[in-house]
């Protein structure tokens, strides 16, 4: 088995990888069907309930795009990240550190908060949660710009230094007084909560924050010349340092940009939906996001519907189990073996598979 | 030398990559004992026929037999079974390894506990011997020069068994001192049966080795003749299909000292040691030698890759700057010797390579911003004006093929109007019409143009002496970090710049001269 190079043409290249991914997710659910029959349950209620509990009516829709809300912009800091060769592993810790920014600028701390008017709160607040998260990945990029630490043993390691800042921080200076006993911080002033998209349902505003984040880092890529450098040196960074480009510079505006949007991420999530910090407020956002920007293929606006995917499929699978009894874990696996199928797809788009 | 089986028999081989045709029903044989010579231009489809030939590629039809046994389509293992033995044009070798694991990595079997080093260092040994191929079996493949690299890729496959030599443009990395060696081994290999296949697109290379000359011309072979028979014209319309016109050398007018190195040093390996010379405007000085011996720390520190340690380097009296965007402000313009993965970003598009340099100028950006149209104009023109054949500006580089990437690279460096053209290994690897081309543009930067239009100077690197001999003005020759005087070209012969390429010595470099 071998592969070889297809002659390519960029306008048909980007309708070939939609194709593949399609039919990548196609794939998918035939595997999976094996695994559902294996589970023995009948594989066409199990994809009915799937389906419906992530897409099939408004309240599934809400459900599915508020998780899909923080999922779009982690994605986003993979993304950004990976184009430059930036490997931050560290999005999950870099949400944490925002949320607890964001509670610490706009949480009651027992009394009343900060006195300040609602908006500027509200724009600190948002500020506070980015600057936590970039700071975090620059301490990543600054020892891998001149320390050649590798950064992904730094961002990864630096997820668990935070959620243990965090629990520290929950059971001591930021404990809720109100929550007798329970782990979590005080929580945001009530005015500082994002408001709900659609009445009855937990879908927020965030969610137009996240899709508007999708099109300025697609824009910040193919417009400015930050985004033409980040794209050299994540190609060749040989090359970009040979022809001039700010190597160093680009790094650390990457890795601003990046921990930037996991902040966000973090914040976007205590105004939106938990209105507090809490241990268990993120189930691995910033893993998944990662899992995103790759099946998204590193395109910022192909970002949003893999996030929904995503999202759709870890909300169904609920319905799923509730439905024919079978693991919620499924969703995982359709995510896991979609995320490969897409890999090889799109690999397929480029070279031709000879078997002899 | 003919007998009843051939070492090699191709029959209607036809290979096609999407609407392209790179082999069209090629039918060739080669004898036991004899180099056949393929020769082509770049793109002519030598490289996917030999690549059927050792089984990286399925051909779309036709068959080959080995020794008159069929061989099986795509299986680099029964071509090597078959004796047929490989050296590519880009090394495959691992750098972090000796000489004596790379040549092992492959034939060992990963479970047992004892290696059969060895008898495969005596084999090394043996080769060395009979074919003239003495190399260090302990030394780092690293530290090695090119010429000593290709070795290894040659010992590799003798160690194999290989009886066929396959050999893709295997001068191209080579002085004409290394290739004169290379052919010695050549020769002796053949006279103790070997067979060769010998793949260039130097014509004066394939007359003085093959016995026979097969020249491919866009992916169809053209002609087939015995060497005693060929003629340089002859072959070189088979294989361009249209005959050259000589380029035309303008006099040149040399005007004030331009780059002035005074007892330059810098780290690392290999290194500057006292590098004195100064070039003038106007003027081609080449620096001759044999790679790896300091040439490219000279290239690196005119692009500010690498910082000067001590003595100074002046740039029309100013200090050299340390960074390569200063470099490019101050009227450098950097040829790299690696054009495909240094000179561009391959897979960024022709229009965002060529303004790549010129990032911070307020013709291409805008506050942050990359102006599209006017980047993408300026493409279009330097791709029109440098005659680089490509689908558009709009495509990814990566898909150019050398001579392209290097025109379009030429076409960024010409279009500032630099200073000093640092040229290295301009035209290394290239098909004639592009080398001509590129030449022709190094020469008439070197003129100036109407009024107030100042001539550049030109420190063109290179390992071709049949260039340096063709531009240069001035030559000096670098050898062990060290440059001789640059004496005027008339002041060096063939023989006396070989000797000082592999002078040991300070007093042997200048004795030389």
């Amino acid at each position: 088995m071998r592969l070889e190079p297809k002659s390519a043409h960029a306008k048909s290249q980007t309708r070939a990888i939609a194709l593949a991914s399609l039919s990548a997710i196609a794939f998918t659910l035939v595997i999976v069907s094996l695994l559902v029959i294996w589970a023995g349950a009948p594989v066409f209620a199990a994809y009915v309930a799937l389906f419906k509990g992530g897409f099939g009516d408004v309240f599934a829709w809400s459900e599915t795009l508020t998780r899909a809300t923080p999922l779009i912009l982690t994605g986003l800091a993979a993304t950004v990240a990976f184009k430059a060769k930036l490997w931050n592993i560290g999005a999950e810790g870099q949400l944490y550190a925002g949320a607890l920014a964001a509670v610490a600028v706009g949480g009651l701390h027992g009394g009343e908060g900060f006195d300040l008017a609602t908006p500027l709160l509200f724009v600190l607040m948002i500020l506070a949660a980015m600057a936590a998260g970039a700071a975090l990945l620059m301490f990543a990029a600054i020892l891998k710009t001149w320390g050649r630490v590798d950064e992904v043993v730094v961002t990864l390691l630096m997820n668990f230094i935070v959620l243990l800042l965090v629990s520290w921080m929950l059971d001591g200076p930021m404990k809720d007084p109100t929550a007798m006993g329970w782990p979590q911080s005080v929580a945001l002033k009530p005015e500082l909560e994002l408001t709900k998209l659609i009445g009855q349902t937990r879908l927020h505003t965030g969610l137009l924050i996240a899709v508007s984040a999708s099109a300025i880092v697609w824009a910040i890529f193919r417009f400015t010349t930050f985004g033409f450098a980040a794209r050299a040196v994540g190609a060749n960074v040989n090359a970009a340092r040979f022809l001039g480009l700010p190597v160093a510079r680009t790094a650390m505006l990457t890795a601003l940009l990046s921990g930037g949007l996991a902040g966000l991420a973090g914040a976007i999530e205590v105004a939106g939906r938990t209105s507090y910090v809490t241990l268990d407020m993120s189930p691995g956002y910033g893993y998944s996001g990662i899992v995103i920007a790759m099946l998204a293929a590193l395109n910022p606006l192909a970002v949003v519907p893999a996030a929904i995917f995503v999202a759709g499929m870890l909300v169904g699978a609920d319905s799923m189990s509730r439905a024919v009894g079978v693991p919620t874990y499924i969703a995982d696996v359709i995510v896991a073996v979609s995320l490969v199928a897409v890999l090889v797809a799109t690999m397929l788009t480029r070279y031709r598979l000879r078997w002899k | 030398m003919t007998e009843a089986t051939p070492a090699l028999q191709l029959s209607g081989i036809t290979k096609r990559f999407g609407a392209l045709v790179a082999n069209d029903n090629i039918s060739l044989r080669l004898d036991k004992g004899e180099v056949l010579a393929l020769l082509g231009e770049n793109g002519a489809g030598k490289s996917t026929l030999v690549s059927i030939l050792f089984g990286h590629y399925a051909a779309d039809a036709g068959a080959i037999t080995a020794f008159g046994k069929p061989l099986p389509a795509a299986d680099p293992k029964s071509a090597l079974a078959a004796g047929i033995g490989m050296v590519h044009q880009h090394f495959a070798l691992a750098n972090n390894l000796s000489v004596l694991d790379n040549v092992l990595i492959g034939l060992e079997p990963l479970w047992r506990l004892r290696s059969h080093a060895a008898p495969v260092r005596k084999q090394l040994a043996e080769a060395a011997l009979r074919f003239g191929l003495a190399i260090n079996p302990d030394a780092l493949v690293g530290s090695l020069s090119v010429g000593e690299k290709q070795r290894v890729e040659i010992l590799k496959a003798l160690v194999r068994g290989a009886k066929v030599l396959i050999l893709d443009e295997p001068t191209a990395v080579l002085t004409p001192l290394e290739s004169a060696a290379l052919f010695v081994t050549l020769k002796q290999m053949v006279r103790q049966g070997l067979s060769i296949i010998f793949i260039s697109h130097k014509l004066d290379e394939v007359l003085q080795i093959s016995d026979r000359i097969a020249v491919l011309r866009a992916g169809k072979l053209v002609a087939e003749c015995a060497t005693a028979d060929a003629t340089k014209p002859q072959l070189a319309l088979w294989m361009v299909g249209r005959t050259l016109t000589p380029s035309v050398h303008p006099t040149r007018q040399r005007g004030a000292p331009l780059l002035q190195l005074d007892a330059a040093c810098t780290a690392g390996h290999p290194k500057l040691k006292s590098v004195s010379l100064t070039l003038h405007a106007g003027e081609i000085v080449a620096i001759a030698g044999v790679a790896g011996n300091g040439q490219a720390a000279l290239a690196d520190l005119l692009c500010g890759l690498v910082p000067l340690e001590s003595g100074s380097v002046r740039i029309d009296t100013q200090p050299l700057s340390s960074s390569p965007s200063a470099c490019v402000n101050t009227g450098i313009g950097r040829i790299p010797e690696d054009r495909s993965h240094i000179g561009v970003v391959g897979d960024m598009t022709v229009w965002e390579n060529a303004v790549i340099e010129d990032l911070t100028d307020s013709r291409f950006t805008r506050a942050g911003f990359v102006r599209r149209e006017p980047s993408q104009q300026h493409a279009t023109a330097l791709v029109q004006q440098f005659d680089v054949r490509t689908q558009g500006v709009n495509v990814p580089i990566r898909g150019l093929s050398g001579g392209n990437i290097q025109k379009l690279i030429l076409g960024r460096v010409l279009s500032r109007k630099p200073k000093l053209i640092v040229a290295n290994q301009p035209t290394w690897g290239l098909d004639v019409g592009a080398v001509a081309a590129i030449h022709e543009r190094l020469v008439a930067a070197c003129v100036p143009v109407g009024d107030g239009s100042t001539a550049a100077g030109v420190l063109l690197i290179s390992e071709d002496l049949e260039e340096i001999m063709a531009l240069a003005d001035r030559i000096a020759v670098m050898s062990r970090g060290q440059l001789s005087e640059a004496l005027p070209k008339a002041e060096w012969t063939l023989a006396s710049l070989g000797l000082a390429m592999t002078a040991t010595t300070d007093q042997e470099i200048t004795r030389a001269a």
